[in-house]
C-alpha cells in the first residue's frame, strides 16, 4: 500500500498573483511628495493700535503685475533678493547686535528683532512670483541662521537640540508683513 | 532491450523560474510602501511653482488640501482659475464651511495642528490666492503650507518659475 504523501501546494501561480498586485499598484502609485513653504497667517482681527515702525525697519517688496520687483523703491532682478534682504536683516544700524555682521547702515534695521520684511503684491501678480520671493526670504533667514549656529555652536543649525535651534530663531525671528494686494 | 536509455541529445536545461516570485514581490512591496493613493480626482490644473526652502508635510491626516487652477473641463467651466475643495468645484465662500467640517472630523487635542495645504497652480493670481487666505483667517485656519515641488537648484528654480 503506498503511503501518500502531502502534496506540496503548487506555487507556479504565485508570480501571477504578484504580478497583478504589483500592476495594481503602479498604476495607482504617484510619487506625490507633499513638501511646501509653510507660514502662519496673522488673525484676521487688527490691532486697534497699529505699532508704529520706524522706516528704516521696514524693507519693503513692491511687485507689480507684470511681475517687476521694486526692492526699497529700487528695481531688483529677484536673483538678488536674497543678498538684499540677508543685508538687510543683518545691518546692526544700532551697534547692539553682537552677532550680527552687517555694515551699520543708519538707513537700514537697527537689529534683527525689529526687522520687518513687508511685501505688497498686485491682484495679479502670478502665484509664481509670490512663491519665489518667499522662497528667497526664508532662504535670507536660513542662510543667516546657519551662519550664526556655525560660530555659536560650531555646528549645522540641522543638527541643533531643540532648545539651541530656539535660541537661534530668537536672534533671527523671521517677521514677514503681507498687505492686502493692490487692485490693478 | 536495456533498462537504461541513452538520450541521443543534450537539451539545454530550461532557466529556472522559481525565483520570479521573489522579484516581483520584492517589486510589489516597494511600489506598496512608496504609494500614496491619490484620494481626489483633479478638476483643476495642477502645475506647481518650484522651490527650495521647503518642509515636508508631516501629518497628512491633519492636513486639508485646496486645490487651485484653470478647471481641466474649460468648455464647461470656464478658463478662469478655480477652487477645488474635496470632489468639487468651489467659491471662495464656501472655503470658510469647509474648513471648519474639516476640522470636526479631527481628534480634539491635535486641532490645533490643523494645516491647510493650498496645492495652486503658478499662474494663478494673488488676487484669488488673497481671497483664500482671509476666508483661512476668518475660520481661524492659521498654518497653511503653499504646496511646491523641490527644486534642485536656485538656478532652476528660477528658470522654472519665472520663464513661463
Amino acid at each position: 500500500m503506498a503511503r501518500r504523501g502531502t502534496s506540496e501546494i503548487n506555487a507556479g501561480s504565485m508570480a501571477d498573483i504578484a504580478f497583478l498586485l504589483l500592476i495594481f499598484f503602479l498604476v495607482t502609485t504617484t510619487m506625490d511628495q507633499d513638501t511646501g513653504i509653510q507660514v502662519q497667517l496673522p488673525p484676521s482681527e487688527l490691532p486697534d493700535d497699529p505699532p508704529d515702525i520706524p522706516e528704516r525697519n521696514l524693507f519693503e517688496i513692491v511687485v507689480n503685475a507684470n511681475n517687476d520687483m521694486l526692492v526699497e523703491d529700487e528695481y531688483m532682478e529677484i536673483e538678488d533678493l536674497r543678498e538684499a534682504a540677508k543685508a538687510f536683516i543683518d545691518n546692526n544700524g544700532e551697534g547692539s547686535c553682537t552677532y550680527c555682521n552687517g555694515n551699520q547702515d543708519p538707513k537700514s534695521s537697527d537689529k534683527p528683532n525689529e526687522a520687518i520684511l513687508s511685501i505688497a503684491l498686485d491682484n495679479s501678480t502670478t502665484y509664481d512670483m509670490y512663491i519665489t520671493i518667499r522662497n528667497e526670504l526664508n532662504a535670507a533667514y536660513r542662510e543667516l541662521r546657519e551662519d550664526l549656529s556655525q560660530t555659536l555652536y560650531g555646528k549645522p543649525y540641522n543638527d541643533l537640540s531643540e532648545d539651541e535651534r530656539k535660541d537661534i530663531e530668537a536672534k533671527y525671528p523671521l517677521v514677514i508683513s503681507e498687505p492686502k494686494p493692490l487692485q490693478s | 532491450m536495456s533498462h537504461i536509455k541513452k538520450k541521443k541529445t543534450k537539451e539545454t536545461p530550461a532557466v529556472s523560474t522559481a525565483s520570479l516570485p521573489d522579484i516581483v514581490f520584492m517589486l510589489l512591496f516597494f511600489f506598496m510602501v512608496a504609494t500614496t493613493m491619490r484620494e481626489v480626482t483633479l478638476k483643476v490644473s495642477q502645475d506647481k511653482p518650484q522651490a527650495t526652502q521647503i518642509t515636508k508635510v508631516e501629518r497628512k491626516d491633519l492636513t486639508a488640501y485646496i486645490y487651485v487652477g484653470k478647471p481641466l473641463n474649460e468648455v464647461l467651466y470656464g478658463s478662469e482659475p478655480r477652487i477645488q475643495l474635496d470632489q468639487q468645484l468651489a467659491t471662495v465662500d464656501e472655503i470658510q464651511e469647509w474648513v471648519v467640517s474639516t476640522r470636526s472630523e479631527i481628534n480634539e487635542k491635535e486641532r490645533t495642528k490643523f494645516t491647510v495645504s493650498i496645492k495652486a497652480d503658478g499662474m494663478v493670481k494673488m488676487g484669488l490666492i488673497q481671497d483664500i487666505k482671509e476666508q483661512l483667517q476668518e475660520a481661524q485656519a492659521y498654518i497653511v503650507n503653499y504646496s511646491t515641488i523641490r527644486a534642485t537648484s536656485d538656478e532652476n528654480m528660477f528658470e522654472g518659475n519665472l520663464q513661463r
